[in-house]
């Protein structure tokens, strides 16, 4: 209770602090927004003016503004500033950040045979159930399993990472950078120990 | 005969003028909101590889929209359903027949006003085809069989009255202060000059109030944001929610006709339609005494393109507010409509009323 009268006296120091015209400064619409409290509208903001002209005002001077470089464009003048902050998608991906999560790779021996010892951590931390290892004995006493398979069915997938972060060998990375999984089909959403590997 | 062929030759010509600016305008719209947004907007259609900076999507547009299925809902009243977006755009277009683009020309000894239609009354006449093309909103809303359609339909009526009667009350200004509703007259009385022939008498610098009413009641004419409530996207979808294929494209272009119409109704009104500053029949005589010579055809066609030079500014200034503000709420629209416009310009007019009889 005593904390409400307390945000109500902060609120109306806020309030007696105005801009031109009586009207609350952005900022102060802010706070006063997060603290939802509302108030009646004064006389200027009823007539919806000012806010309209500075409404306008913005998107104008973004408009003058992004139409003076795309003109400059046109005659290869000042390419280092950008008229438009989008990037055109297929032919200009976006750089990616390093650590982002992309699709999935097995890393690989020296001998290009799979990292991966079966241990089956990842199979068994995965949240969607979307690795199906199955164990077969390596031929070297040192490393005992190797995966005879290893199915990772990417449509169900939910990029979590935490396979990656169980695995004690390194065995499974999520850097390939790809993004673009996109198939016709889900069975091709499935992708086998060769996939994983090589693609 | 040759007077019908001179006529038929400015009618066809300002249908097919504003047709193209009504189909340009959808590029504009796109591209303009893009920009004022920091995008780059349309320009994937191509022909040939030939972008045209996303120009041939609106050709796209008309193609997808020409060959998809035509439905009908069932249980809608099917004639009242076809019939309206044609009284939609038909009602957005014969407007222009009143609308003067530009001044007298004299071509061979004849004088040729460049209007499609000279009214006398022609004021009345755009305003009384206004208010039919809220029959397209309406017919649509109330035969679609559709509750959605029916609350937008409803929503437009109620729009359109309460808006409509601001909107007649903010010229009423000006009929007064010019004393006529013939547009062609009107454009005449508005090369006049006030203050020592420095100011040219435009509508908006006699009639301030009136050209602010008159944007926001023509604004909510044109069923565009901020008073899209008919359309409402993000609740109703609107009146036109049951139309397919070209007749849904049919109101989209009545919305685009409609802004030209009232970007045309305000330049003729409030800026002078035709008048170039200082542009006199015989040239320009400049306030500070300077004197350009001109005959008759240069002086008509700068009037021309003065005409939609402003129109243009117009159109951006639609397009600005209309992917600027957020749609009011409807009690808000209501309140807007109702409690403040039109106060406004009946008080506009009374005092308009005390002045020209003060003044004589
Ligand atoms: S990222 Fe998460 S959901 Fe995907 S395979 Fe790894 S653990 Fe399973
Ligand atoms: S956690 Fe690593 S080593 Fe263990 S099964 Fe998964 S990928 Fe193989």
């Amino acid at each position: 209770m005593e904390n409400t009268e307390k945000r109500r006296q902060e609120l109306e120091k806020y309030f007696d602090a105005k801009g031109p015209f009586g009207l609350l400064r952005v900022s102060q619409m802010k706070r006063a927004w997060k603290q939802t409290n509302r108030r009646e509208l004064n006389f200027w903001e009823n007539t919806y003016l000012p806010m309209l002209f500075s409404g306008i005002y913005l998107t104008s001077k973004h408009f003058f503004y992004n139409v003076t470089f795309h003109i400059l464009h046109l005659f290869g003048l000042r390419k280092d500033i950008k008229g438009a902050v989008t990037y055109q998608y297929p032919e200009m991906p976006r750089p990616l950040a390093s650590r982002l999560r992309t699709r999935h790779r097995l890393t690989k021996r020296e001998d290009g045979s799979p990292r991966c010892v079966a241990c089956m951590m990842c199979e068994t931390v995965c949240p969607a159930r979307c690795i199906e290892i199955t164990a077969a004995e390596h031929p070297d006493p040192n490393i005992e399993k190797y995966p005879a398979e290893f199915i990772l069915d990417l449509g169900k997938c939910v990029y979590c990472g935490f396979c990656v972060e169980v695995c004690p060998e390194d065995a499974i990375r999520m850097d390939t950078g790809k993004l673009e999984i996109a198939e016709y089909s889900r069975e091709s959403m499935i992708y086998n120990k060769k996939r994983l590997m090589d693609e | 005969m040759s007077d019908i062929l001179i006529k038929f030759i400015l009618s066809a010509g300002t249908l097919f003028i504003m047709f193209n600016i009504a189909g340009l305008l959808t590029w504009v719209e796109r591209k303009q909101s893009a920009v004022m947004q920091d995008r780059i907007g349309a320009n994937r259609a191509s022909i040939l590889g030939f972008k045209a900076m996303g120009m041939f999507h609106a050709l796209a547009d008309v193609m997808k929209m020409l060959s998809k299925e035509e439905f009908i809902p069932e249980g809608a009243n099917s004639f009242l359903f076809n019939l309206a977006p044609y009284l939609s755009v038909t009602f957005a277009l014969v407007g222009f027949a009143a609308i003067p683009i530009g001044g007298e020309l004299i071509l061979n000894g004849h004088s040729i006003q460049l209007q499609a239609a000279n009214l006398n009354i022609a004021l009345i006449f755009i305003f009384a085809a206004m208010s039919m093309g809220v029959y397209g909103v309406v017919l649509a809303g109330f035969s679609s069989n559709n509750n959605y359609a029916f609350l937008g339909g409803m929503r437009g009526a109620a729009q359109m009255i309460a808006y409509e009667i601001t909107m007649g009350a903010a010229i009423m200004g000006v009929i007064m202060v010019f004393n006529t509703l013939d547009l062609q007259a009107l454009d005449v009385a508005q090369g006049a000059y006030m203050f020592g022939g420095w100011l040219p008498k435009w509508g908006v610098f006699v009639q301030p109030i009136a050209f602010f009413l008159f944007l926001t009641a023509a604004t909510a004419e044109t069923k565009r944001t901020p008073f899209d409530l008919p359309e409402g996207e993000s609740e109703i979808i609107g009146y036109f929610v049951e139309y397919s294929g070209m007749k849904f494209g049919m109101f989209f272009l009545a919305d685009l006709v409609e802004t030209v119409l009232v970007a045309a109704l305000m330049t003729t009104l409030f800026f002078g339609g035709w008048q170039v500053p200082y542009l006199h029949a015989d040239g320009f005589y400049f306030p500070w005494g300077a004197h350009i010579a001109m005959t008759n055809l240069p002086v008509v066609i700068l009037g021309v393109l003065s005409f939609f030079v402003k129109v243009a500014f117009f159109i951006w200034v639609l397009m600005a507010v209309r992917w600027t503000l957020p749609r009011f709420r409807y009690d808000q629209l209501m309140n807007l409509g109702w409690k403040i416009l039109l106060p406004i310009s009946l008080i506009n007019i009374a005092v308009t009323a005390i002045v020209i009889t003060l003044l004589g």
